[in-house]
Order: structure tokens, then sequence, then C-alpha cells
């Protein structure tokens, strides 16, 4: 018998990496994979939560979450796309032109 | 057997997150997110959610990575590799906001308790066959949630098509 609790730490764990990942890395597009994982995990939790709950909710969720994180990854990478047409880089320290 | 494939797919997906957020090449990051991907489709399958793990690997392994794969050959990444991966003195600050996250999250998971039973329980999942009770959920209780995410990927597809049109100067 597996535990909720071991489901829910190990997307936790999933879920911090995605953070750090997404505090730490220079490339955006490296950014834009660690909001994939950070999704992934919380898809983790509801259907997890969901299948002990014996209630179909969490799993409808994940199934909208999964058509928004489409659309996230398309939008996105649209704007990555202008961002290195603009500045020739994709690099967070080269995009400052708000600080001036 | 089934703590032991659980145990398998955290030990995986636990090991490959880092991976791939350690990772120089951004390249070998999205190769190992596909791994993953297929590893979260094992943990939909022990939780009883065929048409989860179907629509993982379909949507997320199928659509979203090729998009990324896409943009990472359309970007510049000959210096990505020589230079470190890390924004400057981020890389300590990030180990610590993740882990206090995390110790955060541990308190919650100690003192969850789970709210009452609904009716679909895993004998009655496994007689109407997941996709058609998921079939129904969405396509009943959920119609208007449904409607609206439909409508959230035509806004993403207008722009998406919008940002990446080449801006004309003379028109």
């Amino acid at each position: 018998m597996v535990h909720l609790s071991w489901y829910l730490t190990v997307s936790a764990m999933l879920f911090c990496i995605g953070v750090f990942g997404f505090l730490t890395r220079r490339n955006i597009i490296m950014m834009l994979l660690s909001i994939e994982l950070m999704l992934n995990s919380v898809n983790l939790n509801l259907a997890a939560m969901s299948h002990y709950m014996e209630d179909l909710r969490g799993q409808v969720m994940v199934f909208f979450i999964i058509a928004v994180a489409a659309a996230e990854a398309a939008i996105g990478l649209g704007i990555v796309v202008t961002l290195f047409r603009n500045y020739r880089s994709v690099h967070t320290e080269d995009i400052t032109k708000l600080k001036g | 057997m089934v703590q032991l494939l659980f145990f398998y797919f955290a030990l995986v997906v636990i090991g490959l997150g880092l991976r791939i957020v350690t990772c120089k090449n951004p390249v070998h990051s999205v190769l190992l997110m596909l791994v993953l991907f297929f590893h979260m489709a094992g943990f939909y399958l022990l939780l009883n959610a065929e048409f989860l793990a179907a629509v993982q690997v379909i949507v997320y392994a199928g659509a979203i990575l090729v998009l990324y794969l896409f943009v990472l050959f359309l970007v510049n990444l000959r210096e990505e590799v020589k230079m470190s991966p890390f924004i400057e003195k981020g890389k300590w600050l990030g180990i610590v906001g993740a882990v206090a996250l995390f110790i955060t999250f541990l308190r919650g998971v100690m003192n969850f308790t789970l709210g009452p039973h609904g009716k679909y329980t895993i004998e009655k999942v496994q007689q109407l066959t997941h996709t058609k009770a998921m079939g129904e959920a969405i396509y009943t209780t959920y119609i208007l949630p449904f409607e609206i995410a439909g409508i959230l990927l035509l806004v993403a597809v207008i722009g998406g098509l919008a940002l990446a049109r080449k801006e004309n100067k003379g028109a």
C-alpha cells in the first residue's frame, strides 16, 4: 500500500526543484522548463488526491492544467523568440531595458 | 510490487529533475524532460488514471517538448555551454529558498487529513472505464470550465501567431 503522503512528498520535492531552477537559471527557456516541472508536480498532487478521495474532481483539474500548460508554453516560447530577435540573447542579465 | 514501482518512479523523477535544472546544455535538459514525462505517466498509471497517462504522453511529450526543441534550435546556443548555467551569486540563494519551501511543504503534508470520500470508487471507475468516467465528469459537471479552456487555447493560438509575426515597418 502506497500512502498518500508519499505522493505529496515526491510532488513537494519536484515543486521545490522547479522553484530552484526558475530562480537560478539564466536561460529563459530553462526557466520556462522549470515552470513545466512545477506544473507537473501539481498535477501529480491533484491526481493522487483524487485517487485517495475517490473523486474525479482532481483528475478533471489535471486535464485542464495540461491544456493551460500547452497554452503557456506556446505563448512563453513565442515571447522568447521575439526577445531573441530583438536582443540576440535569451539570458536574463542581457534584458535590462526597464532598469535603464 | 506497487511500492517497488512507486519508489522506482519517485527516484527517477527526483533524480532527473535535479539533473534537468543543473544541466549546462539546454538540449540535454529537454531530452531528459522527455524521460521524466514518461515516468510521470507511470505515476498516473499507478493511480488508476489511464486517460491522464495517455494525455500526458501525447500532449506533454508529443507537443510541448517538440515546441521547446524547435525554439532551442532557433536561438543561438554556441556560447551557452561555455558559461555557467546559473545567475551570479544566485545558486546558493536558490538552494536555501527551495529547501526552506520544502520544509514548509513537509509540515503541511505531516498535518494533512483527507476530506470525505466522493462517489467514484476505484471499482466503479474500473467498471465504467476511466476515459468514460472522465468524459462524463467533464461534459456534465465541468462543461463551463471545458468551454473556457477551449477559448484559452484559441487565445493562445492567436497570441502565438501575433508574437511570432515579423514586424513590417512600411505597413
